[in-house]
């Protein structure tokens, strides 16, 4: 366990001094890995206990435009706008869980309601069009510096802020798996009705590892739209990026507590190489081969990256120690 | 009753036609595979690609073209079968999900990739027919009817072919089937055969109404699962129904409010619906 601290600090200390010897370019990619590997975290609290959302797009559409559009009408600081976002976006998930997890729409079912809300977010966006730009998307106002509006001139600031949250989502989740809610969830996602029958209350249990999911996914598009400073509503709402979130978590392996971020950076930085590779004359090139390897991965590799390493360093393990080595952790 | 209401209500009973086609597809194999197809509406897409290169560029006659686009999207429905869902048939049915979400993905990709993000058009235009002061696109009409006609024919090879029968069986109890010496195997390679034939009819008719396009799925394919999931998943006649309830409300919606709003309240409406009968209008 010591063992494991010391790393997991040295490699924070190393995250931290970053921005001190990493070109602009590395800095931009790291905190996009950084945010989406924060939301891709916020998907698999959920994903992981079967709770297989397909509309984790709305969550981040209303984290994304909610501070947008404050700040640009309103000119309420994003301090005040990313928290209001998240409240409405834990509003979105109760009304749309609650009814779910009392009448029991598990599976594909839960997975088209989402699909669906996901959609309904995407296209108001676009229709109220006369407010958000629709789908030319809108540019934040800008005021230079300030902290107030969270507008920095180097991006090295914006890259504690990705850091500082992607820091939370890891203690969120670490704050899950110590309680008796991931048991509790976990025999859920098992067998539902046996777990309510041993007094487990289903419908609280879910609904609270939903709303914690909802809110950090907002905060997620909110990062995302205050570090890029313009949103459209096809990059975060509607199915392609629910979509998105989904695979590139089971990519990394939404099971262990790294495996979502690992998730962002392999999909970033494919994107990234294939992007070099093949340049702009071959578009879709990069995600032609990225919708093979979804594929494959589905296929071959259920459990994602950082699931398969585990297994393979455990079976390693195993035949190192002979039979007194601890079973692998299969959560 | 105002003129163009009216316009509204008959286009939107076209509409229905070609979404009840792509609901019966989609519906056929969830029934019989037991597998939702998140990238029927790509298929359709494929479809379209073939017709338009046949006819507009390799100047094949159109019935012709169309005929050759049914046949390879049947033969891609077939390969979809045996490349992706095969292999995962047996894991958790929201990995089946996911396998097909990773086909869309691709073969939008690959579109692009060799067609580029342009809007493509037949560039066969086909009269309007007058009805009093109504004008009514002569493809929709066509579509409406080729639409009923294709469901039909489904109707009767289900219940009446030896072949149909057995794949109705299949749906019933996959168990027993094998133990009567039906092969399982071959009778979900002909369902996919015929979910592929059903979304190139489709592209057919679609090819003649709209431009092509890599993501022209998107318009599509999220408001036919609706459809299937509304008329409950499997129930062909429930699925056929609930196509003519959502074009509905599509081109009403469309007629008073804009066409985003109408489809927010069809999927509205259908969250709302999967909470008062999850099973689905006509569900058992």
């Amino acid at each position: 366990m010591s063992v494991s601290r010391l790393v997991a600090a040295l490699a924070v200390a190393l995250l931290a001094l970053l921005p001190f010897g990493a070109s602009e370019y590395a800095l931009h990619i790291t905190i996009q890995i950084l945010i989406w590997g924060f939301i891709y975290t916020a998907w698999s609290m959920m994903g992981r206990f079967g709770l297989t959302s397909f509309g984790h797009g709305a969550f981040l559409g209303v984290g994304a435009y909610v501070p947008a559009l404050l700040w640009n009408f309103a000119g309420v600081t994003p301090w005040l706008g990313i928290p209001a976002s998240m409240a409405l976006a834990v509003l979105l998930a109760v009304v749309i869980g609650y009814p779910c997890f009392r009448l029991r729409v598990v599976g594909h079912y839960f997975a088209l309601v989402t699909l669906a809300l996901s959609q309904v977010v995407l296209l108001t966006l676009i229709a109220a069009r006369d407010v958000t730009g629709g789908s030319l998307g809108m540019t934040l106002n800008s005021v230079g510096y300030s902290w107030a509006a969270l507008q920095f001139p180097e991006k090295s600031y914006f890259y504690f802020f990705a850091l500082a949250v992607w820091l939370g989502g890891l203690a969120a989740w670490r704050w899950i798996d110590a309680g008796l809610d991931r048991v509790a969830l976990e025999a859920i996602s098992e067998d539902e009705i046996a777990a309510a029958s041993v007094g487990i209350d289903v419908m609280r249990e879910k609904l609270r590892v939903t709303i914690v999911s909802a809110a950090l996914t907002a905060l997620g598009g909110s990062l995302l739209t205050q570090y890029i400073q313009y949103v459209n509503p096809e990059t975060v709402a509607g199915v392609a990026v629910s979509l998105q979130i989904v695979f590139a978590a089971i990519a990394g392996g939404m099971h262990v507590l790294l495996g979502p971020t690992v998730g962002a950076l392999f999909t970033i930085v494919l994107n990234e190489a294939l992007r070099i590779v093949f340049g702009i004359h071959f578009i879709g090139a990069a995600n032609t081969i990225y919708g093979i390897l979804l594929i494959l991965f589905i296929i071959f590799m259920p459990r994602g990256i950082v699931g398969l390493a585990e297994e393979v360093f455990a079976r390693a393990f195993r035949r190192r120690n002979g039979a007194l080595s601890a079973p692998a952790t299969h959560a | 009753m105002d003129i163009y209401l009216l316009e509204a209500i008959l286009n939107g009973i076209l509409l229905g036609g070609v979404l009840a086609l792509l609901a019966l597809g989609l519906n056929l194999i969830f029934g019989v595979v037991d597998v939702v197809w998140i990238a029927y509406a790509e298929l359709v897409m494929c479809g379209m690609y073939a017709i338009y290169w046949l006819y507009a560029f390799y100047g094949w006659p159109f019935l012709l073209a169309c005929a050759a686009g049914i046949l390879f999207v049947a033969v891609l429905g077939v390969l979809v079968h045996l490349l992706i869902i095969e292999p995962v048939l047996g894991s958790a049915p929201i990995n089946q999900l996911l396998a097909t979400g990773g086909l869309l993905f691709f073969l939008q990709s690959l579109a692009t990739l060799l067609f580029g993000t342009d809007f493509r058009n037949l560039g066969l235009r086909l009269p309007l027919i007058e009805i009093g002061e109504i004008s009514i696109s002569f493809a929709r009409l066509l579509a409406f009817a080729a639409a009923l006609l294709g469901a039909g024919t489904l109707y009767l090879f289900l219940r009446r072919s030896f072949l149909g029968t057995a794949i109705r069986a299949i749906a019933q109890d996959r168990d027993i089937m094998g133990l009567m010496g039906v092969s399982q195997r071959r009778i979900y390679f002909t369902t996919s055969a015929i979910g592929g034939g059903l979304a190139g009819l489709a592209s057919c008719l679609l090819v003649l109404q709209y431009d092509v396009h890599p993501f022209i799925g998107n318009s599509f394919g999220p408001i036919t699962f609706m459809i299937c999931v509304l008329g409950g998943l499997g129930n062909m006649i429930g699925g056929f129904i609930a196509a003519f309830v959502m074009s509905q409300i599509i081109s009403i919606g469309g007629f008073y409010f804009s066409i985003e709003f109408s489809y927010v309240l069809a999927f509205l409406l259908f969250i709302v619906m999967m909470f008062v009968r999850p099973q689905g209008i006509f569900g058992r």
